[in-house]
């Protein structure tokens, strides 16, 4: 069952955009099996070289933790690094032992690399710009002029930040032919309290650019961004009691929203449409689920029990279902109903305690934390098919593993965990792989991964 | 079938938890009475009586069914020493710190114990007393639980515990409009070790003087 799911997932975009390309490979992905790209370290010439390192790290990085690819190992690759297509020069007999011709293919496909993919190029810089040549070569043709995937100029600024940008921009590139969405250029917010109280912060994917957003000296969690990226709405202390805040992320400025009377306005999020905001209130005297416009007019209330309910997350594909955090029937668990609060029926089988669901972009799958097999407080990730409500376990008790979110790309999933001695956020494959740790300064919780 | 089943410690103070651990051989199913339901051959769960009660173990196979029962003897907690007398120069902040204590609750309870139903009683006269004294002060009720539910079911939880105090206290016929509450889930733990000890202290209702 495990393993159905996962390859599933995982499968689903992986198999899409490489049929034009072939078929064998595509047997191999859908198979399970992962194509091998080799990525030799870039020159850059003049004063790109200094940028080598940040580019070559990025490039590196943005490829393998897409995870499609198997990486081929550096230290197989042969000295003679082609840095254009022109360094290619077909020999007449192909000895792999003569070190004193040009590259060729057979160097990259054949053992020891044994890759199916060639990303090469060079930077240089260019009026004051840094340039980088790329291209990306399927080293299983014959001759130089099939094997050409990609060849392209990318422009950035000759500093650090221009290499990772060109690194990000060649990376997507290369992802785009193989059908998969990059995750360079998407966002993680996350609380952290770094500076003294808990505020929302925000770095690149992959934990570089890491900055504070809010500043309200506040105590302040609970982010959720809008589907179109230009809102985050948040529950804030800084009022007195939890309250619901919205702040535009283009200008960084606060936005309307009216709270109910309540002690508690939280866990608010956006509609796939980005119009409406459901949310928790205690308002009836128990916190309850509410649906409102974006700005907090035309209330309407989701359910009614006296009993805890908490995180609604509503289905970014369909805009219907709603899944949230229920204690009506015990323990936390986390159930489903319709947007007009109908039809609802529990998705965790009810032992434990279950907590944070989070729906994939596809609609499918929901992310959530769940104690199902440890004592109460020692939570692990899982993954749950909503439609046959059957679940995998990714985490397997290393610390607790808590408020899981998709990335865009529907593949990689971000959570916080203790696991290393104190909370930080990691990032992971949907299949508990290819674990990453993301922040290490304070304690930084509840990511949520947008484009 | 039943290899042990025992309880340890036996006596707790209330609110204190105790370890049901068992080992059953050879049976088709197991299950543990006061709502533990069917449990697994072998294990352990903690249990958090607020008054002495007996647990049942029942092991089931075709051979028919054995049971044994373990009691977990619970005892007040010590009686608190007695409440400083407040002096009649004390302002508002000082005699809500000297004479209204924190009452506590069960893990993932927001009914008012019964322990705490005495305290809040006598906070209940205290506050009569101080509101006649401080006729344009308030008081707010903070609702706290410990580390081990969600941060967002726990901001629910933490109101609710603040809500249902305020609602004891206003049955006692403390005024409701001189009383506030706030929900700090458990953001605000008042202890931070991850056991039992601390956690029984950081469910609580705390009361801060405004």
């Amino acid at each position: 069952m495990k393993n159905l799911i996962l390859s599933c997932l995982l499968a689903l975009t992986a198999s899409l955009g490489y049929a034009q390309q072939g078929a064998d490979i595509v047997g191999r992905i859908v198979g399970g099996q992962k194509a091998v790209i080799a990525i030799p370290d870039f020159r850059g010439a003049g004063r790109a070289a200094n940028l080598t390192a940040v580019f070559n790290e990025t490039l590196f990085q943005d490829i393998d933790q897409a995870g499609v690819f198997k990486m081929a190992p550096k230290s197989m690759f042969p000295l003679n690094v082609p840095q254009r297509p022109e360094d290619f020069r077909k020999p007449l007999q192909y000895d792999p032992n003569n070190r004193t011709r040009a590259p060729w293919l057979l160097d990259w496909s054949e053992p020891p690399v044994s890759s199916d993919f060639l990303a090469f190029g060079y930077t240089a810089e260019q009026d004051n710009q840094l340039v980088l040549f790329g291209w990306l070569f399927n080293v299983r043709q014959a001759e130089v002029a099939a094997a050409q995937v990609i060849g392209k100029i990318y422009h950035g600024s000759l500093d650090e930040e221009g290499a990772r940008k060109v690194a990000h921009e060649f990376a997507t590139d290369i992802l785009r032919q193989f059908g998969v969405e990059s995750l360079a250029g998407s966002k993680v917010y996350f609380v952290s309290n770094r500076s003294g109280s808990k505020e929302i912060w925000v770095m690149d994917y992959d934990g570089s650019n890491q900055k504070q957003f809010t500043f309200y000296k506040n105590l302040v969690t609970m982010p959720n961004v809008s589907p179109d990226g230009t809102r985050l709405a948040f529950t804030s202390f800084a009022g007195g009691v939890p309250q619901i805040v919205v702040h535009s992320l283009e200008t960084g400025r606060k936005i309307p929203f009216y709270n109910q009377r309540a002690s508690m306005n939280a866990t608010a999020a956006y509609t796939p449409d980005g119009k409406q905001l459901i949310y928790s209130s205690t308002a009836s005297g128990w916190a309850q689920l509410y649906r409102a416009n974006a700005d907090g007019s035309k209330l309407e209330r989701l359910t009614n029990t006296r009993s805890i309910e908490v995180e609604p997350k509503i289905n970014p594909k369909t805009g219907n279902e709603i899944l949230f955090v229920s204690g009506r029937g015990g323990p936390q668990q986390v159930y489903k109903m319709n947007i007009d609060g109908t039809d609802v029926t529990r998705l965790t089988t009810g032992e434990g305690e279950a907590s944070n669901p989070s729906w994939n972009p596809q609609g499918t799958h929901m992310a959530f934390a769940w104690t199902r097999g440890y004592s109460p407080g020692n939570w692990n990730i899982f993954i749950m098919d909503v439609a046959t409500r059957e679940y995998v376990q990714l985490t397997q008790g290393a610390g607790r593993n808590e408020n899981p979110s998709w990335a865009p790309d529907g593949r990689h999933i971000v959570f916080s965990s203790n696991r290393g001695g104190s909370m930080q956020i990691w990032s992971m494959l949907a299949d508990g792989t290819q674990l990453r740790q993301l922040t290490s300064a304070g304690v930084n919780e509840k990511p949520v991964w947008t484009k | 079938m039943i290899v042990f089943f025992t309880a340890e410690p036996s006596t707790i103070e209330r609110g204190q938890a105790s370890v049901l651990k068992w080992e059953v051989k050879g049976a088709d199913s197991v299950s543990i009475s006061q709502g533990l339901g069917t449990v697994s051959a072998s294990g352990n769960r903690s249990v958090f009586p607020s008054s002495t009660t007996s647990y049942t173990l029942t092991a089931t196979n075709a051979g028919g069914t054995a049971t044994e029962s373990v009691t977990v003897n619970v005892t007040a907690p010590a009686a608190p020493a007695p409440p400083p007398t407040p002096a009649p120069s004390d302002d508002f902040g000082t005699m809500v710190a000297k004479l209204i204590q924190d009452i506590y609750f069960d893990y993932d309870k927001s009914e008012i114990r019964e322990d705490s139903r005495a305290t809040l009683t006598k906070n209940a006269d205290a506050l009569k007393t101080i509101f006649g004294k401080f006729p344009n002060n308030t008081l707010t009720i903070e609702g706290h639980c410990d580390e081990r539910g969600s941060a967002e079911y726990n901001l629910g939880l933490g109101d609710r515990r603040a809500t249902a105090t305020k609602e004891f206290l206003t049955q006692l016929g403390v005024s409701a409009d001189r009383l506030r509450t706030i929900s700090y889930g458990k953001e605000r733990p008042t202890c931070t070790e991850s056991n039992e000890g601390c956690w029984s202290k950081n469910r609580r209702s705390h009361f801060v003087a405004q």
